[in-house]
């Protein structure tokens, strides 16, 4: 029997539409409303109820603890004070990803990793000597996201710790009479948190942050909204954007962190004497320009997306639904540079967008790409634009909280 | 008073389509100054903020024909455009009934099934073939239209390409264009449907703002222009601008001034200046002259051909056909603040997320109709409802509600009364209405407002309170809009352009006008 998370007795019933998909062996709601399109709205003008317990949680203690950590990730938790959080990847030694996750920082014994896919094995046989101990806690917790530009007044209305709170902070809190940790981060590239929660908490928790939400038009959102936000986000999904380098059979299936627009990561990566794994073969892959792509932003030209199709005697078709097979770009001499992960159409941006990986010499925002699209069954390209992700990118996704 | 401040350009008028043509002037670099006669921008389209806390779109409240064109060449995404989809269109009747189309097609069909099992499917044939034509009409609505008179080897080459765009249409949708163009809403939905509440609903787009019944001919023509708009691609769904329409033109002001327009307010334009037949800018009413060899009048066609300008300096047929431009607004508004959500017996409430449309039939309709004819307002209205903060959460305090009731029908002209005098017994017709069908309704009322014709025209300075800046019946659109031979923004006083909704393609919040003014001034200019 599949499982179901802790806020599962709360959620079932607001389900409206009886579709449930598999999340990481738990049920998890494809949308509550048959028009999943409200749900993406509810994110971006009030806020949106997201259960996102199945993630992978583990909590990483131990005298070792952060010397661990900064060996096995990209990026130096050292420099993640306690009470913050870090967005953060691993790589093997050949500098290609295993897997991102969010670590969250207690103090320097005590950390919560959550990643998409299981990792206890990876993390485990890499721990040597330290003193360091890795639990799997992903069923003691259930972790509840209220994203969107309500979510910060709605929450510090429950609890004053969570109004001041900066982006990827978090803070002890009490909600619904429960002891709770609220971390400003999220999936959807907006004003947003997630509440962790004791199992057995989740119903008290659920119960009041409906509550402090009544009449603001705050509803349940579901994983086909969600997809829909990450992508105006520009936060990556494994097995769409990227696969784990574990269980790649190519080269060509794994990707390095630069590649995947994390440069930002690496500033320090030439003079860093924190040796973590991968960082020789990325300093190879800097100091050889070997990266074969760049991840990137794309908008499509909205007025040849359009005459296009047009001209072809059809609606211009305009699904906020991702796309997310490969659809492949194209040089100004018609050559092959590089393919769409992602594909939308983006409400908030009114145009279609995309995540895409393109070379290297095309990922200066502003260059011209052109993507490949089969209308009436015949192949055409579509003019489209380099630009930095996130595309949607709203100041108050990082803006410091005033009063509730 | 005389400054010396001169402009390339002066547009009258800051509602949506003033905005739209000074954003596109300034864009292609013109110094652009766009006169308000209000402290606010936005015209009808505007957001009034008339307790704390609750948010009224006085006037129009809701958005689908905005060109699709503007959104992106005016850059409107970066200065704060962000249309939020209409849930649903509920349509309650007064024996419990109840029909909901939402956005999910197989729900749609569900609950059309209730009633009828054959409008089911052609529901679907009717968005279908609704959406052909759309297509078809699309091109015309989107480009200066041809002069029919002007005997320029131009037009007539753009009429002959009219002429092939025509006949390259199948005929099917050519021979429903027509029935659309000339026939009546009822006779175009009978074809498709039985059910009389989908048709009451329906037929309602024939109506709005105009002063036919479903079964008057000429009601075609409305439903098709209430089906030309478009919401991320899909043609005739609606959707509601954060923050209303006036968050909408807020964002357009913002992009005009981006593009280096400037926005005057509280600058009442008393006469456009002319020499030698000739504009040379604008007197204000204090008294102010600003100078420009470009003036456009986004004000409706009776002011800007008769009270901008002297008649006496115009063509007689041009004068006369003005004169005869039919106006006669018939809507009002009756925007209400409710401490809840109102109930309907027996549903949740979850159903009123979006339109409400008050037209159980088409009966229903045409009797409403019956009383505007002989110069009354309707006893049982149409009303077209939207509570829009449960849209946008935004528009009112947390758990209360706006609620916005565009209501038909109410001509300008009362026989043996006036509006000062029927204002809030419309109010009181509209409540009760509601009461029936909403019982309770009145005890959520924590404040009313009653928009009638007469508040449209002394407000917002539309005449006689058309919505449309003119009627849009096929004799005033196209080539006739808003008069045979000045339908490309041109007046005959050179440099002196309109701009407004009384120009192709018409009213509705399509910015058309002001996008396609601006096209034929600049290439004027180019001359």
């Amino acid at each position: 029997m599949i499982r179901t998370t802790p806020f599962h007795e709360r959620l079932a019933p607001l389900n409206r539409t009886g579709l449930w998909q598999h999340w990481s062996g738990h049920l998890a709601a494809v949308k509550y409303q048959m028009d999943d399109k409200f749900e993406y709205f509810a994110v971006r003008n009030a806020a949106g109820i997201i259960d996102t317990s199945p993630l992978y949680k583990y909590r990483i203690t131990g005298r070792d603890a952060e010397a661990f950590l900064a060996g096995v990730l990209v990026r130096d938790i050292r420099a993640c004070r306690d009470g913050q959080a870090q967005y953060t990847l691993w790589c093997d030694d050949s500098g290609h990803i295993v897997e991102d996750g969010v670590v969250l920082r207690f103090n320097s014994d005590h950390f919560l990793l959550t990643s998409a896919e299981p990792n206890l094995a990876w993390f485990s046989d890499r721990i040597g000597r330290l003193k360091v101990l890795i639990e799997d806690v992903s069923a003691q917790y259930g972790s509840l996201a209220l994203q969107g530009p309500r979510s910060r007044g709605i929450l510090a209305g429950l609890d004053d710790a969570v109004g001041p709170l900066g982006f990827f902070h978090h803070t002890p809190a009490k909600i619904g009479g429960a002891a709770v940790n609220v971390s400003r981060t999220g999936y959807t590239g907006d004003l947003g948190y997630e509440v962790w929660v004791e199992a057995d908490d989740a119903n008290e928790v659920f119960d009041a942050i409906v509550e402090a939400s009544a009449g603001q038009g705050v509803i349940p959102v579901g994983m086909s909204a969600l997809l829909m936000l990450r992508i105006e986000a520009g936060l990556v999904l494994i097995d769409v954007d990227f696969h784990s380098s574990r269980f790649a059979f190519t080269d060509e299936e794994r990707t390095t962190p630069v590649e995947l627009g994390f440069g930002w990561m690496l500033k320090d990566i030439a003079t860093t004497d924190r040796a973590f794994i991968g960082r020789d073969a990325i300093r190879r892959e800097l100091a050889d320009a070997t990266s074969r792509w760049r991840m990137v932003g794309l908008k499509v030209d909205w007025q040849d997306w359009d005459r296009r199709y047009r001209a072809e005697g059809i609606i211009p078709p305009k699904d906020e639904h991702p796309v997310v097979w490969e659809m492949m770009l194209y040089d100004e001499d018609m050559q092959r540079v590089g393919y769409t992960t992602s594909f939308m159409y983006s409400p908030a941006l009114q145009r279609h967008i995309a995540m895409a990986r393109v070379r290297p010499h095309l990922a200066t925002p502003g260059s011209a790409v052109h993507l490949e699209v089969t209308i009436n069954h015949r192949y055409q390209t579509v003019a489209c634009e380099v630009a930095r992700p996130p595309l949607f990118n709203p100041a108050r996704k990082t803006a410091t909280g005033g009063p509730a | 008073m005389t400054t010396s401040r001169t402009y390339d350009a002066i547009v009258i008028g800051g509602g949506h389509n003033g905005l739209v043509n000074g954003a596109y002037l300034a864009k292609s670099g013109l110094r652009t100054l766009i006169l308000e006669r209000r402290h606010l921008v936005g015209g009808a389209a505007i957001t009034e903020e008339l307790m704390p806390g609750f948010h009224f779109t006085t006037f129009s409240y809701a958005v689908s024909l905005l060109r699709p064109d503007i959104i992106h060449e005016l850059d409107l995404v970066k200065h704060g455009y962000f249309p939020l989809l209409m849930p649903h269109s509920f349509a309650p009747a007064d024996d419990g009934g109840h029909i909901t189309l939402s956005k999910d097609r197989n729900l749609t069909i569900q609950e059309i099934s209730r009633h009828s099992r054959r409008d089911a499917d052609a529901y679907d044939q009717y968005g279908h073939d609704m959406a052909q034509i759309v297509q078809a009409v699309k091109p015309l609505f989107d480009s200066v239209p041809p002069n029919l008179f002007s005997g320029q080897p131009e037009d007539a080459l753009a009429l002959a390409d009219l002429a092939k765009h025509l006949k390259d249409l199948p005929q099917r949708v050519l021979h429903n264009l027509v029935r659309l163009l000339t026939g009546s809403a009822a006779d175009f939905l009978d074809d498709y449907f039985e059910g009389e509440l989908l048709k009451g609903l329906l037929s309602s787009s024939g109506i709005i703002g105009t002063k036919v019944g479903p079964r008057s001919q000429g009601s075609g023509v409305v439903l098709l222009f209430h089906n030309m708009g478009e919401q991320d691609g899909v043609f005739g769904n609606w959707g509601f601008h954060k923050g209303g329409n006036g968050g909408l033109t807020q964002v357009l002001a913002q992009a005009a001034q981006a593009f280096g327009a400037e926005i005057k307010l509280e600058a009442a334009v008393s006469k456009v200046l002319t020499v030698n037949g000739r504009t040379t800018g604008v007197v204000l009413a204090d008294g102010t002259e600003l100078h420009a060899p470009v003036v456009v009048s986004a004000l409706d066609p009776r002011r800007t051909f008769l009270e901008l300008v002297e008649p006496r300096e115009l063509p007689e047929d041009l004068v006369e056909n003005i004169q005869r431009y039919k106006f006669q607004g018939t809507s009002s508004k009756v925007n209400f603040a409710l401490d809840a959500l109102p109930e309907f017996p027996g549903l949740d409430g979850t159903q009123f997320r979006g339109f409400t449309n008050i037209a159980p039939s088409m009966d229903y309709l045409e009797r409403a109709f019956d009383e505007a004819k002989y110069g009354w307002y309707s006893s049982k209205p149409y009303l077209d409802c939207c509570i829009q903060s449960t849209i946008d959460p935004d528009m009112a305090p947390a758990g209360k509600h706006v609620m916005s009731c565009f209501t038909h029908y109410t001509p300008y002209k009362l026989k043996g009364s006036d509006w000062d005098t029927e204002r809030d017994h419309l109010g009181d017709t509209v409540q009760r209405r509601l009461e029936e069908l909403f019982p309770g309704f009145s005890k959520l009322v924590l404040r009313r407002e009653v928009v009638t014709p007469l508040d449209i025209e002394r407000t917002v300075g539309l005449s006689e309170g058309n919505i449309f800046a003119g009627e849009l019946m096929s004799a005033q659109l196209y080539f006739f809009r808003p008069a045979p031979g000045w339908n490309q923004y041109r007046t005959p006083i050179h440099g002196y352009y309109q701009c407004g909704s009384g120009t192709h393609p018409g009213g509705c919040v399509t910015g058309g006008p002001g996008r396609l003014a601006s096209q034929q001034i600049l290439r004027d200019a180019q001359r």
